[in-house]
């Protein structure tokens, strides 16, 4: 049993991105979307704390929204995976719940 | 309860009046309580202030619906976890929350606190107890 959590708001705004990896489990995805995509590259004020928890919870990032704001995907964390829509849905599917981080 | 009841839980993450976030929620809750699921409510982050005591909105104009929270054990939602760290960060404790108290019908109507402090590893546990969790 284990959850797809998603993140639409940039860490730098409020502490969602944050909370979420806090109580994200083991075997657990955390998804970023919409302006969550700012999270994603490396060497920002999140990074440290994404990356401790890259090993055990699996860290994705939509690719459509680092491409809207012209973000980089080759600059992204490394243990970040960037995917497109269908991506999305494999991850809905694959886990028992969907959790969103607003 | 029949078998096709599912565990519902509603997390709340915002404060109460500077968004309608939380109001929402709770007329969500008192909808969704007419469907007979295992419901349970979640506050961490700056939800935790949806249920301090002594709110006073009359001056800002809008319904103080701190109140409607100790209704919600008439709807058989009686089930509030309130994360002891986001408390801690906010310089708040159990102390400063509201009283909510349910009348248990399995055990005589004895009154009940609604409202139980867990960690944060504990809501992570919640959580991943749930069929369904809805935002707010």
């Amino acid at each position: 049993m284990s959850t797809l959590h998603t993140v639409n708001k940039s860490p730098f705004t409020n502490q969602s991105l944050l909370s979420c990896i806090a109580h994200a489990k083991a075997g657990d995805a955390v998804l970023m979307i919409e302006d969550g995509v700012y999270g994603a590259p490396a060497g920002t004020a999140v990074a440290d704390a994404l990356a401790a928890r890259a090993g055990e919870v699996s860290i994705y990032v939509l690719g459509p929204d680092l491409a809207a704001r012209g973000l980089d995907a080759g600059r992204i964390l490394d243990g970040v995976n960037a995917v497109d829509y269908a991506g999305f849905v494999d991850l809905a599917a694959k886990h028992d719940r969907a959790v969103a981080w607003l | 309860m029949s078998e096709d009841v599912k565990k519902f839980l509603y997390l709340n993450r915002k404060a109460p009046y500077g968004t309608i976030y939380a109001l929402e929620a709770l007329e969500v809750v008192l909808i969704g309580a007419a469907f007979d699921q295992d419901v349970s409510l979640a506050f961490l982050d700056d939800g935790v202030f949806q249920l301090t005591k002594g709110q006073d909105t009359k001056e800002i104009g809008v319904k103080n619906f701190s109140p409607t929270f100790r209704a919600l054990g008439d709807y058989e939602v009686t089930k509030l976890y309130v994360e002891k760290e986001s408390l801690d960060e906010r310089g708040l404790s159990a102390d400063d929350l509201q009283e909510i108290m349910y009348e248990d019908e399995d055990d005589d109507w004895a009154e009940k606190p609604s409202i139980h402090i867990v960690s944060r590893a504990e809501m992570a546990d919640l959580i991943a107890d749930q069929d369904v969790v809805l935002s707010f």
